[in-house]
């Protein structure tokens, strides 16, 4: 396990909609790649190499820092046997570890039970976003969910200051414990003093925080830096989840375009939250993984590519070893799977694994289903 | 009008449909509480939802392949149909009859599924069954498109068993065998779709039911002790006369429209909560020939629903929460921009609609309460409830005026409480309540500036009351 000053954290930013692994992590001087792909490959010249063989998307230049301290870890040929198309089922899958079966608990629920098995801290587990993304559902351990960390709370809508704060304190005297209401009535008070709790202490979280780095105005950025905030805070946080807008990466259409500017934030936006965690002395106990939950077809449609199979993925962090993890698909026509996609050969649930047991040292196998070869990606 | 009559028709509104503004609660409680069920049993005696207006203003809703346009649509119905109990009853099928875009991968699919709850919903429920058992949609998500004579996928024959029909036991006993499985999905090799998914090389187009009788297993079957050369039209005929899915019925229907249950799973062991109301439903669908119409009558006209002690006693589901709030309040009655983000709502607090976590549905109950799903009710409930702009709002606060020139802090939340439902509280919330108003004394609305104030103390007394552990139920 990896040593670290202290508890491990780890961040999870998922890029909703299908990330295009081949527009990201590029065969630099594959032919096949500029054959199947006219309207969208990117010229040679503009790629930001990292190997012989791969590079990296123009706009993803403020990732090259952290490949070349060796703290990128990239993973290639990426997915899970029998590849689902459908985007919910797929990030149903990466979230569930369950590509058989339909499954109701998460990875990272599973974990954080395993971090904190008692709850008692309602602030184990954080996700940025409205509503909870199957990772981090399981019965029993409380997640906050966050939409907007400035103004997160209960009874929100209620002007005034002075108002809101009477009505809260007027909310925890009418969920304190009360007698001969019935189970139902008690679990719900204790509920919302709990979600009472965690919304006053993560309320606190933008107030102490200060920093040189200016996130990006779009959604992924001030996501990550809510993540940044909540870990500078200090709650004990040990998940901390987002998710990009909704199938943002789903690039059918226009795709040179709108990908470029989505990579543009993903890079800035990682590159932010690293250099905002060095400044603050608070990288050492963080991981950062960024996913989506497949890639894109090799044959570009003219105007943008359709759902795919295999994809890429990235760790970055300080304990992280960098480098190219997993084979590049063979992008030979008939090699690929049905339909014309990339076949993966690295299962996402090794990444896992290895998250779990080197970054957590909790037991990898029964939260991701299975026994998985390790990835040994952290140094 | 009494009390009692308001807060009865309240209380059919709520389960009956998804809750109504005050003013149509007192015209319905004036038209008598028998004739009401009646409209709500007969929905095609109540005129249709205008779907042409919808379609006006977003063209792009007509046969929709996206999801989010699916359920923006539903959930506008539920807002607006007059029919209002049909609407719940495609509710409540879908959480019975589970199947998800997760899977199905097209809104336009879970749409047609939707429809066939609304449509035979409250009929024979042999004929429910067989239109599930030839959904595309369904036949999909459940694997029988992947079931043949030469390699079966029980799959769809254990649910139809397990979750759609029988049930896993009852009294203890169990209803079926593996044989039964078996036999049920023998019956059922054939029943395919076209064209097939995933859909390459040409992309996709509407799914329609295939039966392909070279696929199917024509051999002789035993199931549930009949022996015969099964089809699943037979399978599904077999299966409603028996007594478990009598029994099934009825605890499901009690469950949503009376009481929270315990979890399904458990009902092989644990009895019901209200057996004798169990068993005049179990009677009405005997003596109806298999209607759910005639069970959900013997239901809403009986004396267990009408039972004070049973209101309050449900868990909102997420969709009925936010349903009902934008009935009450008046807010999205016809059409304005803005729909989308309320149909989201239900999803943030852990009901994505056409799109149930599994097979098996959600947990209902006490289960739908987390600590983040619970901060997404009561700021959704408070903001929408305290918003003194919206005519609903506005009209509940004329109402409180029209109560009195000065209201002690006791009548003004007394108002509040019988307005927004009739809500009952227990008294240590009630007393928080007052003691509350009592901090700002007396209330008049003579001047201008007092209306004012009347205004503002009314919306937050509303959100407190959205706020309550009460306000979770229904």
């Amino acid at each position: 396990m990896v040593q670290t000053k202290k508890d491990p954290v780890l961040a999870v930013l998922s890029l909703s909609g299908g990330n295009d692994g081949l527009n990201c992590v590029i065969p630099r001087n594959n032919g096949h790649y500029r054959d199947a792909r006219p309207t969208i490959a990117v010229p040679e010249d503009q790629i930001i190499p990292l190997t012989d063989e791969l590079g990296l998307h123009p706009t993803m230049g403020p990732l090259k820092k952290y490949w070349d301290e060796g703290k990128l870890a990239v993973f290639v040929g990426i997915g899970y046997p029998t590849p689902s198309y459908s985007h919910f089922r797929s990030m149903d899958i990466w979230h569930t570890c369950e590509p058989e079966a339909i499954g109701t608990e998460g990875w990272l629920g599973r974990a954080t039970k395993q971090l904190d098995p008692n709850s008692e801290n309602v602030l184990t587990a954080v996700n940025f976003g409205r509503g909870l993304p199957r990772a981090l559902v399981m019965d029993g351990v409380p997640v906050a969910s966050v939409g907007n960390l400035e103004t997160y709370g209960l009874l929100t809508g209620i002007e005034g200051e002075n108002q809101r704060n009477d009505a809260l304190e007027v909310f925890g005297r009418m969920y304190a414990p009360a007698i001969g209401t019935g189970a139902v009535m008690d679990y719900i008070h204790q509920t919302g003093t709990d979600a009472l709790k965690g919304a006053d202490i993560l309320s606190t979280a933008p107030d102490n925080y200060t920093s040189s780095v200016e996130y990006s105005s779009t959604a992924i950025g001030q996501y990550m830096k809510n993540i940044a905030q909540t870990h500078l805070a200090g709650f004990g946080t040990r998940v901390l989840y987002t998710t990009s807008p909704y199938n943002g990466f789903d690039s059918h259409a226009n795709q040179l375009q709108a990908n470029s500017g989505l990579l543009t934030d993903v890079s800035n936006t990682v590159d932010n939250f690293m250099t905002d965690l060095r400044e603050h002395d608070a990288s050492d106990e963080v991981t950062l993984m960024f996913f989506s939950e497949f890639g894109r077809r090799v044959k570009d449609n003219g105007s943008g590519t359709d759902h795919g199979a295999a994809g890429v993925a990235f760790v970055v962090g300080e304990h992280v070893k960098g480098g190219i993890y997993g084979q590049y698909p063979s992008l030979e026509p008939s090699q690929l799977e049905e339909g014309g996609n990339l076949k993966f050969n690295l299962d996402f649930r090794s990444v896992y694994s290895t998250i779990l047991e080197e970054w957590f040292g909790l037991e990898a196998n029964p939260i991701v289903n299975g026994n998985f070869e390790r990835t040994k990606f952290f140094a | 009008m009494a009390e009692q009559d308001i807060a009865l028709m309240s209380h059919l509104m709520r389960r009956a449909g998804f809750g109504a503004s005050r003013d149509e609660i007192e015209a319905k409680a004036a038209q008598g509480y028998d004739s009401v069920v009646q409209e709500l049993l007969n929905p095609e005696t109540q005129e249709a939802v205008d779907e042409d207006l919808l379609y006006r203003y977003n063209p792009s809703y007509y046969e929709a392949a996206a999801i989010e346009n699916n359920v923006q649509q539903w959930v506008w119905r539920m807002i607006n149909s007059p029919r209002q109990l049909q609407e719940k009853v495609a509710l409540f099928w879908h959480m019975i009859f589970c199947a998800g875009h997760s899977k199905i991968d097209s809104g336009q699919e879970m749409g047609l599924m939707v429809d066939i709850f609304r449509q035979d919903g409250m009929g024979k429920f042999d004929n429910l069954l067989l239109a599930l058992s030839t959904n595309p949609g369904m036949m999909y998500y459940l694997d029988n498109t992947e079931s043949h004579k030469t390699a079966i996928n029980e799959n769809y024959g254990r649910e139809l068993l397990e979750l759609f029909s029988l049930g896993v036991g009852m009294d203890e006993g169990f209803n079926y065998s593996e044989d039964d499985v078996k036999a049920c999905a023998r019956a059922f090799t054939g029943w395919n779709i076209a064209p097939p998914y995933p859909p390459f090389p040409h992309g996709r187009s509407p799914w329609e039911f295939r039966f392909d009788p070279a696929d199917h297993d024509t051999e002789e079957k035993t199931f549930l002790g009949e022996t015969g050369n099964w089809n699943g039209n037979d399978i599904i005929e077999i299966a409603c006369k028996q007594p478990a899915t009598a029994r099934f019925l009825a605890r499901h229907l009690y469950n949503y429209f009376v009481a929270d249950e315990p979890q399904i799973p458990a009902w092989r062991l644990t009895p019901p909560r209200d057996q004798a109301a169990i068993e005049a439903m179990e009677k009405a669908y005997w003596e109806s020939d298999h209607s759910i119409k005639a069970m959900l009558e013997v239901l809403f006209t009986s004396d267990f629903f009408k039972d004070e002690a049973i209101r309050y006693a449900k868990v909102k589901n997420p969709t009925e929460m936010v349903v009902s709030l934008l009935r009450m309040t008046g807010e999205f009655k016809g059409y304005k921009p803005g729909l989308f983000d309320y149909s989201q709502e239900p999803k943030y607090m852990g009901m994505d609609l056409m799109n149930p976590p599994t097979v098996e549905g959600w947990h209902t109950g006490r289960e739908w309460i987390d600590s983040g799903t619970l901060v997404e009710r009561i700021n959704f409930a408070s903001d929408i409830l305290g918003n003194t702009e919206l005519e609903g709002v506005q009209s509940l606060v004329n109402r409180l005026m029209g109560l009195g020139d000065k209201l002690t802090p006791e009548q003004f939340v007394d108002g509040c409480l019988d307005l927004t439902g009739p809500v009952v509280l227990f008294p240590d919330t009630m007393g928080q309540l007052i003691s509350h108003a009592s901090q700002e004394g007396e209330l008049s609305h003579g001047t201008d500036a007092e209306k004012s104030d009347f205004t503002r103390r009314s919306g937050e007394m509303f959100q407190m009351i959205a706020a309550t552990a009460e306000f979770q139920f229904e």
